[in-house]
């Protein structure tokens, strides 16, 4: 490129003679060099920003006929790809600890009608009343002839009652696909399986979506494709949970109660291995909630989780533990327990009199509520209310039930020096089952707290230490004594070494006002084998009486005791511990060396 | 030569369509064969999962339970008792007058044989 020069010597000259500014020249050619790169960078910027909207567009449109091709095609599966994890049950299976399937899903069909298309009216609804004798024939003759265009007329079909419809050869008459939930077991473990509905129904399909229990409190999960189909495994034993639930079945029966409970749970892990609540119920064929009446008197009701009672003298050992704990008493520590004990015009009474003095462990095998008061007092209403939080007494228990959430332990607001004494031997204090029983674990395994729950673990909780290591053992000693020669003599499983501690509570009248003289909540809380726990087995009976004798027995030591121990003669076998006799006689044993 | 660049060009163009015309039909083939292995999967899923149900149906404790009571006759089931199993260590060594002497790698015994 010429460069032209700024200033040309011939331009110059002439200006200079002429008697002109030479430089206006030099400006003048400086404003045109500019003017030039000015319009050569504005050509160059204007390609750049053609070429910039071009690709935009080219972006833009690639982008929106992908859009339109994806919105107005139909969708495919992708045909050839390889997906191992396909979605296989819309809700994951839930199986026990060994495996054996807890719920499962099964295809069946749902019938509906559609009236308009439908040829005999008359004849479809008198045959259908004959298939499914729950339906009245009038009913359905009203629905069909009327403007009604749809209606579901069963939810679910079994196949031959689908035969059965399809014989009658109506139009009129769908079937729709549908995926049902299945409990193989019938009633066993209904209350923590819960149960399963329909939600939103379509004619070809439908969800299936828990109602109660860990159905509904893993719901999410179970319906998560994610997961593609793994089941659930609970710390549920299917074999355990069928015998224990036989045995206090039986047992319920035999004692005349009205209602009962019981709770297995390993001791160092938290797992539940089994929970009964009877009466119960079947989970395939949920029944509704109650209308009337307690709902605690409904099946429905899970009484080893949502039943909140005052367990009586099975809390007895928390306030002996306390006290070892604090240092205020060991075991052979002389407690006084002269009574009435006064407190007011409030009088503590023991089931019988026991003298003036006893050790600590003697009022724990004897069950002195004089004694436990005693102690009480010595340990004061904060340092209590502490312990028993630590425990868990205060706070529902996080365990994977829906229903446990609302479980929450009635305790007083105003916790005076009474309620200190009451709530140690157990009244005052309104806590369920599985609340004891996580108690009772915590003394079981040397002092440490465990949180109950339904889902297989391999490893111990890890929980915060509660009770030190020797204060843990001589309380296992004490409830050992209790089975050997104290309230629970019934309960001695031999092989088992059990030990335990008995409960009876008067239940609280409804309406308020006192508490009844012949109803009782009769709990025995064990733990075996007593030299090195496992288990804690917790049994409570609802208004039981025992009536081979001449007078009618409620105490926890002739009903829920005996019970128990059944109990435990039949799971322990099944929970795989070998029974710890005394070994025979070593006879003929010569000890060589070579 | 330049005649011969075109030909070999035509015929590797021909040559080249065939192939992609089979291999069009192959894969056609093989995601057919696909999809009818996933249906037969899927199918054996279901009927799976029913054989499991089923299992488990019929393994119910319940039912178990009343067929043994019903068979009680024949098979003699009872539940399992604490005394009826233990640890190895708790059995006594056997008396010294019914163990016998074997010495030889050959030596048999009939002790305990009925007749």
């Amino acid at each position: 490129m010429i460069r032209k020069p700024l200033r040309p010597l011939a331009s110059i000259l002439r200006a200079r003679d002429a008697g002109e500014n030479p430089d206006a020249i030099e400006r003048e050619n400086v404003r045109q060099r500019h003017e030039e790169m000015r319009d050569k960078g504005r050509v160059r910027a204007e390609g750049r920003l053609f070429i910039m909207a071009i690709l935009f567009l080219g972006g833009f449109i690639t982008v929106s006929a992908r859009m339109a091709v994806v919105s107005v095609s139909e969708a495919v599966e992708p045909r050839a790809n390889y997906s191992g994890n396909r979605i296989v049950a819309q809700r994951a299976d839930i199986v026990d600890r060994r495996g054996r399937i807890l719920a499962t899903n099964l295809e069946t069909y749902a019938l509906y009608a559609q009236p308009p298309q439908m040829i005999d009216k008359e004849r479809v609804a008198r045959e259908l009343a004959a298939i499914f004798p729950d339906l009245k024939e009038e009913r359905l003759v009203k629905d069909f002839t009327g403007k009604r265009k749809f209606l579901w007329i069963k939810k679910k079909l079994s196949p031959e009652q689908k035969q059965a419809v399809h014989d009658i050869g109506d139009p009129g008459l769908q079937f729709g696909t549908r995926e049902m939930r299945l409990y193989p077991n019938g009633k066993l473990a209904a209350h923590i399986l819960g149960g399963a509905s329909f939600g939103k129904e379509d004619v070809r399909a439908a969800e299936v979506i828990g109602v109660a229990g860990v159905e509904k409190y893993f719901d999410e999960v179970l319906r998560d494709p994610a997961n593609g189909g793994k089941a659930l495994t609970l710390s549920i034993d299917l074999t355990v949970q069928a015998a224990a639930e036989r045995v206090l079945a039986g047992g319920m029966k035999l004692m005349n109660a009205k209602s009962a409970a019981a709770v297995l749970m390993d001791v160092n892990t938290g797992e539940i291995v089994s929970m009964i609540s009877l009466p119960d119920f079947d989970p395939n064929d949920r029944p509704r909630p109650p209308t009337k009446g307690l709902p605690s008197d409904s099946p429905l009701f899970n009484r080893a989780v949502q039943g909140l009672y005052e367990l009586g003298s099975v809390f007895k050992i928390f306030a002996a533990t306390q006290a070892m704990e604090l240092g205020l008493a060991n075991p052979s520590t002389l407690v006084n327990t002269a009574g009435p004990l006064r407190w007011g015009k409030f009088k503590i009474r023991d089931f019988r009199d026991y003298g003036s003095e006893m050790t600590l462990t003697k009022v724990i095998v004897k069950s002195s509520n004089i004694g436990t008061a005693r102690m009480a007092q010595l340990i004061g209403a904060e340092r209590q209310q502490g312990f028993l939080r630590d425990l868990g007494f205060f706070e529902p228990i996080p365990v994977e039930l829906v229903e446990a959430h609302g479980a929450k332990p009635l305790y007083p607001d105003n916790w005076s020096e009474l309620s200190t004494m009451t709530i140690s031997y157990g009244h005052g204090l309104s806590t369920s089952p599985l609340h004891l029983a996580a108690g009772y674990a915590a003394i079981a395994n040397g002092g440490k707290r465990v949180i109950p729950t339904l889902l297989k673990r391999d490893t111990p909780q890890d929980g915060p230490r509660v009770i030190s290591q020797e204060n843990a053992e001589a309380a296992r000693r004490m409830l050992r004594m209790v089975v050997t020669d104290g309230t629970a003599s019934f309960g001695d499983v031999p092989g088992y070494a059990v030990g335990g501690k008995t409960g009876t509570a008067d239940k609280p009248k409804e309406n308020g006002g006192g508490y009844y003289d012949d109803k009782v909540i009769a709990t025995f809380a064990s733990i075996f084998p007593a030299y090195d726990p496992k288990y804690v087995l917790i049994v409570s009976l609802d208004e039981p009486v025992e009536t081979s004798g001449p007078e009618p027995r409620r105490t926890a030591g002739w009903t829920a005791v005996p019970v128990a121990a059944e109990m435990i003669t039949r799971i322990a076998p099944l929970l795989g511990l070998r029974p710890d006799v005394e070994p025979g006689r070593l006879t003929d044993i010569t000890l060589t060396s070579n | 030569m330049r005649m011969i660049l075109f030909m070999t060009t035509a015929l590797a163009v021909i040559g080249l369509a065939v192939w992609a015309y089979q291999e069009n039909y192959r894969t056609q083939n093989a995601i057919s064969e696909t999809e009818r292995l996933q249906g037969e999967i899927g199918e054996a899923r279901a009927r799976l999962a029913v054989l499991r149900a089923e299992w488990a149906y019929l393994n119910r404790p319940e039912r178990l339970r009343d067929l043994a009571q019903i068979n009680y006759d024949s098979l003699q089931l009872l539940p399992l008792r604490p005394d009826q199993f233990g640890k190895i260590d708790q059995v006594a060594f056997p008396p010294r007058d019914t163990l016998i002497d074997l010495d030889d790698a050959v030596d048999v015994s009939s002790a305990g044989d009925r007749p």
